[in-house]
């Protein structure tokens, strides 16, 4: 099934298949009937057969579903909103961060503190930055108001902790010097993940 | 035949096959639950306990552990006796049924095998000559458990479970007696030992072959007796939480369980051994493997139902059973009468 057929949103052009609904029998002779015919329909070994299908497709054919989670873990949508990163430009290699404050100001639960200070050459320097996980509700705002695309949610979601109060200071958040290369762009938060269109599957209620 | 067997059944024989038959029985329940998560995982495309020992095969000494070590804990309004008493009922009868299923053919201990060497063995713990009825009535005291679990521990799930049970046990058992009249009557006997007998002549001399809607009854019956989906009444989680299990525990609980897998076991060796030749030679393999994979044939249907079929209420269960499943067996019954007669 092609992506166009699901962004077809005009109903009357579509081709619908209606659910045949027997009338329901009211005398006794019809529902014997109806029991009969249900009976023998074979309805119950169409049952056995999917699941047994399904079996040897899973065992010879490859079609187990199970993620082994600890071990192999699946990319995540990038509108996924974890655990934060501060992100480096990428000719300089300083932090984007330019210490305007809005995020500490937009945040919604309080927990981004930050302090600056302008440096010797009258630029500001973000001197503290700390944005507690224990507060955060993840809910997008500082990456959604920050101009310089410099705090964006990362792909960290493994988030438990033994303390209520889980700090994340900048330097844990800011992209390592060198690692400089794999820093990976935000794409905004309608970004749809990349592999969206293989996603797209005919939802499996026919047999 | 009868009489040459007997002296070599002496009181020492049977307490070493009791005791076999308890060890072997309670370790295949426990792999039984094993293979059941194993298969429906599989049947959902998962892959069921995979951590513990390989292939997850060590996840039933886990369970194991776990049972044993885990409280036992007796509700405060509960009647104490009975609710301790009710899971022993259960396992016990499960068991004791066990004694009247013969699942080898006879045979002799090989000679090398030091102290045993040479002693005939007689396939079965207690040919007694009702055997049959001994296993339906033992099955049918098996219901005890249930019924009295859920009445003795003051929990409104329970009392909804055994009245479930009541029902289940008023609906099945008619069925299950009535459906292998029609195999009795062609066998003359209650013995299971004279209806492996009666199937001697290969695949074509099969009960299911005279009597295939007895065996569909009976399957049916069954999957009743040992509380299977789709008749899993008694403790449908959707419904009534645990229905009769709800309050217990520990090892209390793992009773009901070891009992619920010794009866769907013998269930399966009363289907293989009265409807699917038993175990007499299948061509070129041997007798005791085939009767092996029968039983393990009939297990894994049930397994297979469970993963396929949606579950029925109580009241169909009753419909089904008076309405339909008995009309058929009687009419069968009669229509072997008849052909027998004529
Ligand atoms: S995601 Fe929301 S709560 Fe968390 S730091 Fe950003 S603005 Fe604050
Ligand atoms: S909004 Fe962005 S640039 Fe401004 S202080 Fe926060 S992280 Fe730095």
């Amino acid at each position: 099934m092609s992506l166009e057929q699901f962004k077809n949103r005009s109903v009357g052009t579509q081709t619908y298949k209606m659910v045949d609904y027997e009338p329901t029998p009211d005398t006794g002779m019809g529902r014997f009937q109806r029991v009969v015919s249900r009976t023998f329909r074979g309805e119950l070994f169409v049952g056995l057969y999917v699941t047994m299908r399904e079996m040897i497709n899973a065992l010879f054919g490859g079609g187990m579903h199970t993620t082994k989670y600890p071990f192999e873990k699946l990319p995540i949508s990038p509108r996924y909103r974890a655990i934060h990163d501060m992100l480096r430009l990428l000719e300089s290699g300083h932090y984007r961060c330019i210490g305007c404050g809005l995020c500490e100001k937009i945040c919604i639960s309080d927990c981004i503190k930050m302090d600056t200070r302008y440096d010797e050459n009258q630029r500001k320097e973000v001197t503290e930055y700390t944005i507690n996980f224990g507060r955060c509700i993840f809910c997008g705002y500082c990456a959604e108001v920050c101009p310089e695309l410099a705090i964006v949610h990362g792909q960290r979601y493994e988030t438990a902790s033994e303390q209520r109060a889980s700090f994340s200071i900048f330097d844990d958040m800011l992209t390592p010097k060198d690692a400089l290369g794999q820093q990976q762009e935000f794409d905004g938060f309608g970004a749809v993940s990349p592999n969206a269109d293989d996603n797209i599957k005919k939802t499996p209620l026919a047999y | 035949m009868e009489i040459a067997v007997l002296p070599e059944v002496t009181s020492a024989g049977v307490i070493i096959k009791a005791i076999i038959i308890l060890a072997i029985i309670s370790a295949v329940a426990g792999f039984g639950t094993y293979l059941e998560r194993k298969v429906l995982a599989f049947m959902q495309r998962r892959l069921g306990p995979m951590h513990v020992g390989p292939f997850g095969l060590l996840q039933i000494a886990a369970d194991g552990i776990k049972l044993f070590t885990k409280e036992d804990i007796v509700p405060q309004n509960a009647n104490k006796l009975i609710f301790q008493i009710a899971p022993s009922i259960t396992a016990a009868t499960a068991f004791i049924a066990l004694a009247a299923v013969p699942v080898f053919p006879d045979f002799t201990i090989p000679e090398w095998i030091p102290l045993l060497g040479g002693v005939f063995v007689p396939s079965i713990a207690a040919d007694i000559n009702v055997g049959v009825l001994f296993i339906l009535g033992m099955m049918a005291a098996g219901l005890y458990g249930p019924l009295l679990a859920g009445m003795a521990q003051a929990n409104k799930w329970g009392i909804i479970g055994s009245a479930r049970t009541a029902i289940q046990f008023l609906s099945y058992e008619v069925v299950t007696g009535l459906s292998i009249l029609a195999p009795i009557m062609l066998v003359g006997s209650l013995s299971l030992v004279d209806f492996n007998e009666y199937q001697t002549g290969g695949f074509a001399s099969w009960m299911v072959w005279q009597q295939p809607v007895a065996f569909i009854l009976f399957l049916i019956a069954g999957f009743a007796e040992t509380n299977r989906t789709p008749f899993d009444l008694l403790e449908n989680e959707a419904e009534v939480i645990s229905g009769y299990a709800t309050e217990y525990s520990g090892m209390r609980w793992g009773m009901f369980f070891i009992g619920e897998y010794a009866n769907m076991i013998t269930v399966s060796v009363i289907a293989a051994v009265m409807f699917m030749g038993g175990y007499n030679d299948l061509g070129f393999i041997a007798g005791w493997l085939i009767v092996i994979l029968k039983i393990a044939f009939i297990f894994f249907l049930m397994l297979w139902v469970r993963a396929s079929w949606p579950h029925i209420r109580p009241d169909q269960l009753m419909w089904l059973c008076w309405k339909v499943l008995m009309p058929i067996a009687v009419i069968n019954i009669v229509i072997t009468g008849f052909v027998m007669m004529v």
